[in-house]
């Protein structure tokens, strides 16, 4: 599916990268804690959180993700929503729990991709 | 290739810009040609540093040294050292403030997704003095 699709989904809100919504995306990882995604995440391209701060936007960045969903009814703060902005990745807020929105994304198609070999 | 050296400086006042010498890194690194996989493992080993840097220690320096064989990355500060090195490096454990858990921080992942990321990670550190990481990721 493609970031629009992830949008539509999650009735969600695009703050940022309407010219991204094209790209595909496979594969999610929902997490708050920025340490658990640098453990487990790999090769996802979509990140679920409920952490609003540049940190977000740094981690999906050196973990090459090209997609945030806000979860939660979250919204950027002006300095989240300018670096996303600035590096190039699609931020998109959403009324749904975690729960919810990870259900609704894996009902849809997108994949887990489990854990790495060596967590 | 000869060897290429990358010096940043870790500021510890400022919270919203920790991580940046991470992204500076991973650049640099991507611009010389370094394999994806490569830049994956460097680029946690990096950020995890800087981030414990910046929120146990207030700041620090990095130096990367990319060589054909290998790339270097150590981390230093002149915070309060880590007390109980080995408790450090068992996942889950965090001295972390309820303050850092809001930012997304605090996990006790660090210095484990270290060590998974790296070939060799060496840890110097002394009370009251500061902290020195060494992370080897070969090429
Ligand atoms: N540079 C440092 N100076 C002082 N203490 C440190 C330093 N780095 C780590 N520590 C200590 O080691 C503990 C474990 O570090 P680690 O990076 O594994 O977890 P964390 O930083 O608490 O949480 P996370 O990395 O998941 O956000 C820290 O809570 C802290 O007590
Ligand atoms: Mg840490």
């Amino acid at each position: 599916m493609t970031i629009r699709d992830v949008a539509g989904i999650l009735e969600a809100e695009v703050c940022c990268g309407e010219d991204k919504l094209d790209r595909e995306v496979t594969s999610a990882f929902g997490s708050d804690l920025m340490s658990d995604v640098l453990a487990f995440a790999k090769d996802q391209q979509v990140l679920l959180t409920g952490l609003v701060n540049a940190q977000a936007v740094r981690t999906a960045e050196l973990m090459d993700m090209s997609c945030i969903v806000l979860v939660r009814n979250k919204k950027p703060d002006p300095e989240m929503l300018a670096l996303a902005r600035e590096r190039g990745i699609a931020l998109l807020s959403t009324n749904k729990t975690m729960f919810l929105s990870c259900g609704l994304l894996y009902a849809a198609g997108l994949k887990d991709r489990g854990l790495p070999e060596n967590a | 290739m000869p060897e290429v050296r990358l010096s940043y400086d870790i500021d510890g006042d400022d919270f919203s810009s920790a991580g940046e010498a991470s992204v500076a890194m991973k650049k640099a690194l991507r611009q010389m040609g370094i394999e994806p996989e490569t830049i994956r493992r460097c680029s946690v080993c990096m950020y995890e540093g800087e981030m414990n840097a910046v929120i146990h220690a207030g700041g620090g320096r990095a130096e990367v040294l990319v060589s054909p064989e290998r790339i270097k990355i150590t981390i230093e500060d002149d915070g309060p050292g880590i007390a109980d090195v080995e408790a450090a490096m068992r996942e889950g454990y965090s001295t972390a403030p309820p303050r850092v858990r809001e930012l997304g921080f605090g996990a006790g992942m660090g210095l484990p997704n270290m060590k998974r990321c790296s070939d060799e990670l060496d840890i110097e550190t002394a009370a009251g003095r500061g902290t020195k990481i060494t992370m080897i990721v070969r090429l």
